[in-house]
């Protein structure tokens, strides 16, 4: 099949970008978008040009480091996956198709379709961690969980990380992402030392980090490679809230 | 910063306000629905003015009232302080975007929506609440007792068609800022159960996205139809 990329090219986060066009032919449907992008990054190198940076790595949609807004939607047109998940079988023969960067305050662009996703890290940092002594593993049923309160943490922990609820948000949020890291560990025994001053300590770091407020609108569910459920938002707020009433920081 | 000042200027913190004043306003709405069936009652309003009377001097009416412009000025200013922030949240935007793919038009549009909102507020507070406080109404008197007639000033207000069109698109307007807001509302402040949020966005959908706004707009439409003679 044929397709026409508009590609978002920009040198570094101190230059201004754009987006340019470019034509491939003999694209083959069972292609991944990723392996699309190769085909047009062989053809660049070919003909001298600057290949097309962009993050991947396991490329089965389980890693979170790809990421491309793709004809208007985060990792493209599917539901429930990331870009290396999706197939230009998704697409029409003669399509044209705009590929941009994660757009947020709090992930500058590196180069091209590449975005700098630290922040979350530095949010997750900030409390998205339980401690515990080292030494030999502990058993693994030592402690009681019931059924339905581990596959709820394992919704939520689920979370790759790709940053597609920021970049599906009107307001560039990273409020399911931080929601999905506060509630997976606020349901769990063992996050429970910990359980106040997380809340406290990530929502104010995802403050500090840029992201926008949550307007409820719901699209970072949608585009979410994982499906997480805004359930999780309201825990954050309520966890959040709770925090700020009764812990002991002043 | 306190904890309580640092608490309220979070993201979240804001939406709390936002999610308070909110839902404040719209227990209010039904209050004041209630209160204006009474102009349906066919008394030539007499109903109507004994209401307005007490509203107006009702000690704990009053407290409330002052509550409420409150409400209505820290809803609009914090909502002003949000949209900036989002806003400088992504400083670059998309070239092509598709939101209507991923969430309702509602939901990424309750800035406008309530921009008209604050608008139809201002015109419908010029009309009623200034009259009825700083204007000259006519006196109506019942059982020897004098009212201020402010059933006569809406009659007028409302004998005009294009008044009547600018309520009932503002109510319009309304029912999709509370189609959204009543439930995000619950949402931020992190009330979401599989029992309650059902019955919540039920409630929001058609009690205050629906029922109410209808109810509001059928008001100046009846008065219109009766000035005009075109009812009985």
């Amino acid at each position: 099949m044929k397709v026409n990329l508009k590609v978002w090219r920009q040198k570094n986060n101190n230059t201004a970008g754009k987006l340019v066009e470019y034509g491939l032919d003999n694209i083959s449907p069972d292609m991944s978008f990723l392996e699309m992008i190769d085909v047009l990054n062989a053809e660049l190198i070919r003909k001298g040009d600057e290949p097309v940076a962009f993050d991947h790595d396991c490329r089965e949609g389980i890693c979170g480091m790809c990421s491309m807004y793709i004809n208007g939607r985060a990792h493209g047109p599917q539901t429930g996956a990331t870009t290396c998940q999706l197939h230009m079988r998704s697409f029409n023969d003669g399509d044209t198709i705009v590929v941009e960067p994660w757009r947020a305050r709090a992930f500058p662009v590196i180069k091209d379709l590449m975005v700098d996703r630290t922040a979350f890290d530095r949010v997750v940092q900030s409390g998205g961690y339980v401690s515990v002594n080292t030494g030999s593993a502990p058993d693994a049923n030592e402690i009681a969980i019931p059924r339905t309160i581990a596959d709820e943490a394992m919704d939520a922990a689920q979370c790759i990380g790709c940053g597609a609820c920021v970049a599906a948000c009107k307001n560039a949020s990273a409020m399911l992402f931080v929601a999905a890291k506060v509630s997976h560990m606020a349901v769990l025994p063992q996050g429970q030392a910990e359980r106040k001053i997380r809340a406290e300590r990530m929502v104010a770091q995802m403050d500090a980090e840029g992201f926008g407020a949550c307007s409820f609108t719901g699209a970072c569910s949608v585009e979410c490679p994982k499906s997480i459920s805004l359930d999780h938002i309201a825990r954050m707020n309520r966890e959040y809230l709770g925090a700020k009433l009764t812990s002991e920081n002043v | 910063m306190s904890w309580v000042t640092q608490t309220l200027s979070s993201s979240l913190g804001r939406k709390v306000i936002m999610s308070l004043t909110g839902l404040f306003l719209s227990t209010f709405l039904v209050v004041h629905m209630a209160g204006n069936l009474q102009l349906f009652k066919g008394d030539g309003g007499r109903a109507f003015n004994e209401y307005t009377y007490f509203m107006t001097h009702n000690p704990v009416i009053m407290t409330v009232s002052y509550l409420l412009y409150t409400s209505i000025l820290v809803h609009a200013l914090m909502a002003l302080v949000l949209t900036r922030h989002n806003q400088a949240s992504r400083p670059v935007d998309y070239a092509y975007k598709r939101p209507e793919a991923n969430s309702a038009w509602s939901s990424r549009n309750m800035g406008i929506l309530g921009t008209v909102l604050l608008i139809f507020i201002v015109l419908h507070m010029r009309t009623f609440w200034y009259e009825m406080h700083f204007g000259t109404v006519p006196m109506a008197e019942y059982d020897g007792k004098q009212y201020k007639d402010l059933y006569k000033v809406v009659e007028a207000a409302f004998s005009q068609w294009w008044y009547v069109v600018i309520y009932v698109l503002s109510m319009v307007a309304l029912g999709y800022h509370l189609v959204h807001g009543f439930q995000s509302g619950f949402q931020t402040m992190g009330i979401r159960h599989k029992k309650y949020t059902p019955l919540i966005e039920a409630l929001g959908t058609y009690v205050f996205a629906i029922l109410i706004p209808a109810l509001f707009a059928a008001m100046p439409i009846y008065i219109f139809l009766k000035t005009n003679n075109i009812i009985g």
